[in-house]
């Protein structure tokens, strides 16, 4: 029974780092229609800032008093800049490398975020170096909970309240805002919006943001837990893939409902099939791909 | 057709001569080009002639390259030429399947299930090690090349002369046959379909055959090559089958401009040139080649040849009587 608990713990973990990196990836698909293949790249970026903020702090300060580091609440406050770093970054890509290819074949947008996806590798091994960067202060400093017999940490818990968190402002940010009609408009019909007097220049800015945002608090938060490698990105583009396919592209319930069945595919293939355990999950995207093209959620394309 | 005649012999004539003049990391260096060269031959009868964009070319490359490697090491198989014919069993079994789901799309869908279909197999690859060796891949020793047995204990000097050879005929018999394909009635039925898929099918053309028996045939192609590229590398991985080295197959056909026969080929060798010598130089290389990529969509959509082309044109229009020019 406690296993059993723990296994849905562990699916739910997953399942909100996916629903963030994914969420993003089908937001900026579902108003630009761009498929941004250097998303698993920013949420990378996401996880070596934090990685490297929270590293910097916990030694220096504990050279400095010897004192076992900044108090937690000070390094938990400084988890979110990795999310804040790669908003920044979406927002200075979007206008200047991806606006000139609107208007032209899907080709080119999706080359130009590959050649995007091998930039931002080699940027972070440039800033970061090729070693794996740990946060793990947090998560120790967190230790665990008793769930009947065995010890979880705590630090899962606050993942996963933070993907349940973010799921339910997104929501409420794109269903009750103002900002929120106008990116559904845009999404729906991008000429009739725009012949509407909306500025479609700054919404897709303030989407790709938004969506980068999203991946970089995914690396942002799972960061302590696990710590930052290099090609973390290119393997969390590929299961946010699976995630928003069948889910379906560019629609939010899509992804919170697919980063779900992937999170409890993954803790169950883990578990009982761990040798075909990525095999399942590309061959469940591709056999909603045939039956249901455009996803589980999706609008006809 | 005659206006490429004598560049066309021309280029044989210097890669034919190659191996005489060039040392042997460089000729090898041009084989591993070669090699690449049928393989985004193969991969550009999907984008340039039918207008679909593949981004799961791994696999066919991955799967040829995986037939020899297996032919070796549970066959005992040691003869080149029946490495290639299980290739291309291998890599016709596995594009009939996956073409059979994929074509039933295009655009942005067709790349997510290509993408998705080589990852199966990747994973695979990956995980099964006790059969595909997992990371550490399959060792191949050298094969023997009609019969014969031309590796006399020095595998540089073999690989730098009759394998060159070997892949060099190879390569020119696959140009050569592709160039048929893309003229026959079958090729230009591809580039209507490509140009406007709804007007051939009211004339009456099965699209989802063609695109089908495309599909395979491009997928064939650069099985081919994968099975090719097993002497040189010495050493099967699962790098092969991810889909980022199926980005870098998008990436020499668009280098070349995949809008012309020879953009790929020419944009395979460039490539090929540009990758090692950055990796040669930089540990930096993936930030190097990133930027030539983000800078070509930008600027030279259509790739070296294309954009040679186009220069060309402006050059030398003017100076020919009008008539001629048409």
């Amino acid at each position: 029974m406690d296993i059993a608990l723990i296994h849905v713990f562990n699916a739910l973990l997953y399942a909100s780092v996916l629903f963030l990196i994914a969420g993003g990836l089908s937001l900026i698909y579902g108003v630009m229609r761009i498929v941004n293949l250097a998303h698993g790249n920013l949420y990378a970026f996401g996880a070596y800032v934090t990685a490297w903020l929270v590293g910097y702090l916990a030694t220096s300060v504990a050279a400095g008093e010897a004192s076992g580091g900044a108090p937690t609440w000070v390094l938990l406050a400084l988890l979110p800049a990795g999310a804040f770093a790669a908003a920044a970054a979406g927002s200075l890509l979007e206008p200047t490398l991806l606006r000139p290819f609107y208007r032209r074949a899907e080709e080119y947008q999706l080359l130009v975020t590959f050649g995007l996806l091998m930039i931002i590798d080699d940027v972070i091994r440039f800033l970061w170096g090729p070693y794996p960067l740990s946060a793990s202060v947090v998560f120790e400093n967190f230790g665990s909970l008793t769930v009947g017999d065995t010890l979880y940490p705590t630090y899962n818990f606050l993942v996963i309240g933070v993907g349940a968190l973010a799921a339910v402002f997104l929501w409420a940010f794109i269903y009750r805002t103002r900002f929120g009609v106008v990116l559904r408009a845009t999404s729906q019909d991008m000429r009739m919006s725009q012949a509407l007097g909306v500025n479609v220049n700054r919404v897709y800015v303030q989407a790709f943001t938004l969506g980068c945002f999203m991946a970089g608090l995914g690396g942002a938060i799972i960061v302590p837990s696990q710590s930052a490698v290099l090609g973390m990105g290119v393997d969390a583009l590929i299961l946010s893939f699976i995630v928003v396919v069948i889910g379906g592209l560019g629609s939010l319930e899509g992804a919170l409902l697919g980063a779900l069945i992937v999170g409890v595919v993954r803790e169950a293939g883990i578990t009982w099939f761990p040798e075909i355990e990525l095999a399942v999950l590309y061959l469940m995207a591709a056999a909603v791909l045939l039956v249901r093209p455009a996803g589980l959620f999706g609008r006809a394309a | 057709m005659t206006r490429l005649t004598a560049p066309a012999a021309a280029v044989l004539v210097v890669l034919i001569a190659v191996p005489w003049v060039a040392d042997q990391y460089q000729t090898i260096l041009l084989a591993y080009g070669l090699v690449m060269a049928i393989a985004a031959l193969g991969f550009n009868l999907l984008l340039g002639y039918t207008g679909l964009l593949s981004f799961g070319h791994s696999a066919y490359f991955g799967v040829g390259a995986y037939a020899v490697a297996m032919m070796v090491k549970y066959l005992g198989v040691a003869s080149m030429e029946l490495h290639l014919v299980g290739a291309i069993a291998a890599s016709v079994l596995v594009t009939a399947v996956f073409g059979i789901a994929c074509v039933r799309y295009t655009r942005i869908f067709f790349s997510i299930l290509t993408m998705a279909l080589s990852q199966v197999l990747w994973s695979l690859a990956f995980k099964f090690f006790w059969v595909t060796g997992g990371t550490d891949g399959l060792r191949v020793p050298t094969p023997t090349l009609l019969g014969m047995v031309t590796d006399k204990g020095d595998k540089i000097a073999f690989l730098a002369h009759a394998y060159y050879y070997y892949v060099l005929a190879a390569f020119v018999l696959c140009v050569a046959l592709m160039w048929v394909i893309v003229n026959s009635p079958f090729g230009r039925t591809l580039q209507a379909i490509r140009d406007n898929e709804t007007r051939a099918q009211f004339i009456g053309i099965s699209i989802w055959r063609y695109r089908w028996a495309a599909f395979m045939l491009s997928g064939v192609f650069t099985g081919l090559a994968g099975a090719l590229w097993v002497p040189l590398n010495g050493l099967t991985t699962p790098d092969i089958l991810h889909w980022q080295f199926s980005g870098k197959i998008v990436f020499m056909a668009v280098l070349g401009g995949f809008r012309t026969f020879v953009g790929p080929i020419v944009g395979a060798v460039v490539y090929n040139y540009l990758e090692s010598y950055a990796v040669g130089y930089t540990v930096y290389w993936q930030l190097f080649l990133g930027v030539i990529l983000v800078v070509l969509v930008l600027s030279l959509p259509t790739g070296i040849v294309g954009t040679a082309e186009r220069v060309w044109a402006r050059w030398w229009t003017p100076a020919r009587p009008r008539e001629e020019a048409r």
